[in-house]
């Protein structure tokens, strides 16, 4: 496993992102560890739960399923329509490029 | 000829077998070593430096293939097979970036040695685009053109990229390593600013050497280069270089990420570092590294004048379109009745540095019909046709203006060097692109831009800089502020002979304040310019405080 800095307790609920290993795409956790398109697919967990949900998220990674795992904190029912990222970058991941993105 | 045919007089480096057949292995070696990692045979931890040795990243939505344009130099061929690639394998365009090279946003794993192989097709690998070696080395857009130019850079641009193409010592180095070189006493190339910058020249013989510039840097601790030698004779110069990075790979501080760069042991050791690369370029056994006149002279035939005419310089057209992009867009040659032709990437509210696949095939026709073939790619993220018949000009505009590429902008405020940001980049702490188009939205009059004259702002989306924000007469760095972006806004820095790092000029500013703030700052700009003063100038002139009491006055 890739050596990063330990990432600080979650204090909100979270889900699951990493890219998926053959197109590089952004996918999400969902449930029982099959690995979604759209956000709207997660159940958040909560932040005693996130061990567990990280336990479930490393396993696409050790499936050779996605690369780069890591834990989102979101609002539940945010802005998205669904459970959304505290944080824009994360809310980026969700929606693609904020710029054109196809060629005109 | 067929659509992969390099053209005649065309003047990038011609590969030999030698060459191809090297590539050709590299790539049978990587589909291996994808379909090991497909196959689940390979973790990420062990394929991750496989992949970014053959340029491949995996960004926030998707990887990207970093293509390397060896000192920015294309020919027709080349050029539209990048377009092929982007068609094919990725959505459409490309993305020129600082470093004279291309980048494709949306590259999928599956597809990447396909790609590659099409690459080879045209004599282009993606080779050091990433990793701890020794990059691309840039150099003059304006190489054999312009009138200033003293020594042919692509000479030594080209010996360096093949002393430093799998250099055994330096494949590990403490950290990435940017060299750039001029043949100019014009600086464009950013020379002061990089790992090493070099200004090749002659002496009152005639002969070519080459003073050495070191330690130069931007990112988190931006630094000006500092002088290791006025003079390294033609023949030293790969001992010469071998000497620096020797020093640099034996002392750089590989434990920490953020003191790895040679900026920082140039910095720490000052005079100490000159020395003691004096005294390892007096160890070296010389005749090993000898730069033969022979060898010289044959890299150098690649890049002979292709055969202009005898023409004599000649008046425009009257059209006042045509005018006013000619004289954003076109620069002096030295060969008389030609001229240089810079091709802006920045339309109005467009990405800079993007280009369509059609665009593209778009340029490498009209460098094939004006410009004898040859393309380059700026560290500005502009193209340009070095070479074109001034004849030639009023039509060339119009193919472009065809293509959407006629832009009257090189040099103005709208002239954006923006990083991809956060958009796409996995280490970005905020958004650079939109931040350039809204500042072209908002300064979209060419007729205002042309008033402002020569302003030149840098966007990057984090602190590792790469668009380059501390050289910029106005500086944009995106941060990260508890989640959100805001921007920090430094002043007065340049990229040219008088380099000098931007200062800080106060608080960040929202993302929807940062383009009312760049408006202040040029009000403030016209309001205290004298005549002909740029903008630069003008904050030379009057210093920070009038720009900091307009940005920071209580409303």
């Amino acid at each position: 496993m890739s050596t990063k800095a330990k990432a600080r307790p979650a204090t909100a609920p979270v889900v699951f992102t990493a890219n998926r290993l053959r197109d590089g795409r952004v996918v999400w956790l969902g449930t029982e560890g099959a690995w979604r398109d759209r956000i709207t697919e997660t159940t958040p967990f909560t932040p005693e739960a996130s061990d567990q949900g990280l336990a479930l998220a490393q396993q696409g990674e050790r499936a050779q399923l996605v690369v780069g795992v890591y834990a989102v904190e979101v609002d539940p029912n945010g802005g998205l329509g669904g459970p959304t990222p505290l944080k824009f970058r994360e809310r980026l991941r969700v929606q693609g490029p904020s710029v054109a993105a196809e060629a005109a | 000829m067929n659509a992969l045919t390099p053209p005649q007089y065309a003047r990038t480096y011609r590969y030999d077998e030698v060459d191809r057949e090297f590539l050709r292995e590299r790539i049978a070696e990587f589909r291996g070593q994808v379909e090991r990692r497909l196959a689940g045979e390979l973790t990420e931890d062990e394929f991750k430096p496989l992949r970014l040795m053959n340029g491949l990243y995996l960004q926030l939505h998707a990887y990207m293939l970093r293509v390397a344009i060896p000192y920015g130099l294309l020919n027709s061929a080349q050029l539209r097979q990048l377009g092929t690639i982007a068609r094919r394998w990725d959505r459409g365009f490309g993305h020129f970036t600082t470093r004279q090279n291309i980048q494709f946003n949306w590259t999928k794993l599956e597809d990447v040695p396909a790609m590659l192989e099409a690459l080879a097709e045209v004599d282009m690998h993606a080779i050091q685009t990433s990793g701890n070696c020794i990059r691309n080395t840039t150099t003059d857009e304006y190489a054999g053109a312009s009138p200033d130019e003293v020594v042919d850079p692509r000479v030594y641009a080209e010996i360096l990229r093949q002393w430093s193409t799998l250099h055994p010592e330096f494949t590990w180095l403490p950290r990435k390593f940017k060299i750039a070189i001029t043949g100019s006493p014009n600086d464009r190339v950013a020379a002061q600013v990089h790992d090493v910058g070099v200004l090749a020249k002659r002496d009152a013989r005639g002969e070519v050497g080459f003073e050495v510039h070191a330690g130069g840097g931007l990112g988190r601790t931006p630094i000006i280069a500092r002088k290791l030698r006025d003079w390294v004779p033609e023949s030293e110069f790969l001992a010469y270089m071998e000497a620096v990075l020797r020093v640099y790979n034996a002392l750089g501080q590989r434990e920490n990420i953020y003191k790895a760069r040679i900026k920082i042991l140039v910095r720490d050791l000052g005079d100490e570092f000159t020395q003691m690369v004096e005294r390892e370029y007096e160890r070296l056994p010389r005749d090993k590294y000898r730069l033969d006149p022979e060898v010289v002279a044959a890299i150098a035939a690649h890049f002979a004048p292709p055969p202009f005419a005898a023409l004599e310089d000649q008046a425009l057209p009257e059209d006042p379109e045509f005018r006013r992009w000619a004289a954003a867009s076109v620069r002096p040659h030295k060969q008389p009745g030609y001229a240089s032709v810079t091709i802006s990437l920045k339309p109005i509210g467009g990405i800079p540095g993007d280009a369509s696949a059609d665009q593209m095939e778009a340029v490498a026709d009209l460098a094939e019909r004006h410009s004898f073939g040859e393309i380059r790619v700026t560290h500005v993220q502009n193209l340009v046709l070095p070479h074109v018949r001034q004849e030639d000009l009023y039509t060339l505009w119009q193919g472009l203006r065809a293509a959407g590429l006629a832009t009257p902008n090189i040099g103005l405020i709208s002239d954006i060097i923006a990083c991809p940001g956060m958009d796409y980049c996995a280490l970005a702490t905020a958004r650079s692109i939109p931040i350039a188009q809204r500042i072209s939205e908002r300064f979209a009059s060419l007729d205002r831009q042309h008033d402002i004259g020569e302003c030149f702002i840098n966007i990057s989306g984090c602190i590792n800089a790469c668009g380059h924000h501390h050289v910029a007469h106005i500086g944009i760095l995106g941060v990260d502020k508890r989640g959100e972006e805001v921007y920090q806004v430094t002043l007065g820095g340049s990229a040219t002979n008088d380099a000098a790092i931007g200062e800080l000029i106060g608080p960040a500013f929202s993302y929807d304040a940062v383009v009312d703030a760049v408006e202040t700052l040029i009000t403030t700009y016209v309001a205290h310019r004298t005549p002909g003063e740029r903008f630069i100038d003008t904050y030379r002139r009057i210093g920070a405080t009038p720009f900091k009491d307009a940005l920071y006055a209580p409303a």
